[in-house]
């Protein structure tokens, strides 16, 4: 496969035309905007946080394959997961688009489909773009709760 | 002269007059041997900086290696030296845009720096509270924000004239927004996004039927066609050198000497005074009162011989060159199913700006570097632009003097090979 074929797999492809959770969450709790002003791309992410935990999650905006692809993978992967678990994927994501571990695919599971971004450190941006947006949304709350 | 070598260079002047021969022109640019990814380097990003010939990379080594030193200050030989190279790069760009004095031309970092200049220097002097400044929806940044951040200090406003969906500007509308509050008209001569040349002659003639002084913003304009600040007749003037063939951190603004006299400094420091003390400080004479500190000096020899090197090909046969390179591939690239032009003015320079249906700019300009072509996807810090044809991106192909159509056809093939990977 070479890396171009690697970086734009067929399921990175397919949750770019057709991204899930593609929606605004009319009774989100918390939400978040995103922008990489390098290339403009934009989104909102919408979550439903209870007990610490994300319970239903959505996003909009437009960009690149790569962040909504990103978006929509992410969103799939983190629902029913806590702050400290969410953390957890995003830390091992982060360290596999930018290439500090080989991806194992059991961790990961479908997020693994973004490794071949480690050859494109322009592109590392993109596949992180909606990770950052979603941890503002989870801080958003933690600095409410603080100040309340 | 001999018969001979006078027969010699007639021979030379004609070969060089009827054929572009655009191989040899590659000859003088060290970088574009290069292969990217394995594949020849297609280097379509002259719109964001263009290379530099063999000629620009040896002046700067050589005067590092020979005549290093400051200017202005000391009476050794090598100051001296540097000196006279420093103001004879001054002359060239006076002829090279055909300004009256040599004093007009003051050296700055590039288009940002000169725009900055006029808007701190002339502005603050000249804009009050409610007066309006008059800019095109085709603004770079560069020549928007310096603005905004002038009339948010001053009460001032900014007026936008609009363009039509060709990307050209609406001059009836222009005409309307001049007014008896309009202090300062500035628009660029050739916009980065579109590629539109704006018909500036006229720009300039029916701000000045009101006694409104005009900049106009040469960066996409220089390196492309003859640039003529007397006929032009515009009160402001900037480029920059990187663009131009020349070093980066270099370029230039031009302003009529009388304007130039009425401004105040833009930053103090060295040079740029005639006699300090606590109580009175006497500013320099123009050029000088705008050039505070140690300038590039390194940057101006080299855009010096950057625009030596271009006048020897001259430019009205480097922008007839571009013309018809530019129409080759806008045809070519109208026929790859699913692209949409972005700009498609009447007259136009270098630019060609797209979008390919269902992938975004930032996709096909991974796949396009992945097949040895370096071009710009983005806002290309003009987002009024994107806005106004509601897109977020394009990627853009902006030509220079070295391209072929070879490179047209490689960037086509890519073309078709994003549209492969995203089928
Ligand atoms: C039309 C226009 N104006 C101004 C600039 C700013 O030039 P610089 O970054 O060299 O100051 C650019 C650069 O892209 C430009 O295209």
């Amino acid at each position: 496969m070479s890396d171009l074929q690697e970086l734009y797999q067929q399921v990175v492809l397919d949750h770019s035309k057709r991204p899930r959770n593609f929606r605004k969450l009319e009774d989100a709790n918390h939400t978040a905007e995103g922008y990489n002003p390098l290339c403009g791309d934009h989104y909102h992410i919408y979550l439903k946080v209870e007990d610490n935990t994300v319970k239903d999650v959505g996003f909009e905006g437009a960009g690149c394959a790569i962040s909504k692809a990103s978006a929509s993978l992410m969103t799939d992967s983190v629902k029913g997961k806590s702050r400290a678990e969410i953390e957890i994927l995003f830390n091992k994501f982060h360290d596999m688009i930018t290439g500090k571990v080989e991806p194992t695919s059991a961790e990961l599971e479908k997020l693994s489909v973004f490794s071949g971004v480690r050859e494109f450190p322009v592109r590392v941006k993109c596949a992180s773009l909606a990770w950052h947006t979603l941890r503002a949304a989870l801080d958003a709350e933690g600095k409410t709760v603080t100040t309340e | 002269m001999t018969a001979l070598s006078r027969q010699k260079l007639t021979q030379t002047r004609e070969t060089s007059h009827d054929i572009y021969d655009v191989e040899r022109i590659r000859e003088d640019f060290p970088i574009l041997g290069q292969k990217v990814n394995g594949k020849p380097l297609v280097y379509l990003d002259n719109a964001a900086t263009s290379q530099k010939p063999q000629a620009v990379i040896d002046v700067i080594k050589t005067y590092y290696a020979t005549e290093n030193s400051n200017i202005h200050r000391g009476v050794h030989t090598l100051s001296e030296r540097a000196t006279r190279a420093y103001e004879s790069a001054r002359s060239e760009v006076k002829r090279f845009i055909n300004a009256q004095e040599d004093r007009e031309i003051i050296f700055v970092r590039g288009s940002t720096e000169g725009i900055n200049l006029v808007a701190n220097s002339y502005g603050r002097k000249f804009i009050q509270s409610g007066d309006e400044i008059i800019i095109s929806w085709m603004e770079h940044h560069s020549n928007i924000v310096p603005w905004q951040l002038l009339c948010e200090e001053k009460d001032a406003v900014l007026r936008v004239v609009p363009i039509n969906d060709d990307g050209e500007l609406m001059l009836n509308e222009y005409e309307k927004l001049l007014s008896t509050r309009t202090k300062l008209v500035s628009i660029a001569h050739v916009s980065n996004a579109l590629g539109s040349i704006n018909p500036v002659k006229t720009i300039v003639e029916m701000a000045h039927s009101r006694g409104i002084p005009v900049l106009i913003d040469g960066a996409q304009a220089a390196p492309h066609m003859p640039v003529d600040v007397t006929e032009m007749d515009c009160d402001f003037y900037v480029f920059s050198g990187h663009k131009l063939y020349g070093p980066t951190g270099i370029g230039i603004l031009y302003g009529k000497a009388h304007l130039l006299e009425d401004m105040p400094p833009y930053q103090g420091g060295g040079d740029m005074i005639k006699s300090v003390t606590f109580e009175k400080t006497l500013y320099n004479v123009v050029p000088y009162k705008f050039e505070a500190g140690t300038p590039n000096i390194a940057g101006a020899i080299g855009l010096g011989t950057a625009i030596h090197y271009v006048n020897s090909i001259g430019l009205e046969r480097i922008n007839a060159y571009e013309r018809e390179l530019l129409s080759y591939a806008t045809e070519a690239i109208s026929e790859i199913k699913g692209i949409r032009i972005i700009g498609t003015a009447k007259e136009k320079a270098g630019i060609l700006s797209f979008i390919l249906e269902g992938v975004h700019a930032h996709d096909v300009g991974t796949v396009l570097d992945h097949e040895g072509i370096a071009l710009r996807t983005g806002h290309h810090c003009a987002q009024p632009v994107m806005q106004r044809f509601g897109v977020p991106a394009t990627a853009r192909a902006s030509l220079g003097l070295y391209n072929t159509r070879e490179e047209i056809d490689a960037l086509v093939r890519a073309l078709y090979k994003v549209i492969e990977v995203f089928r």
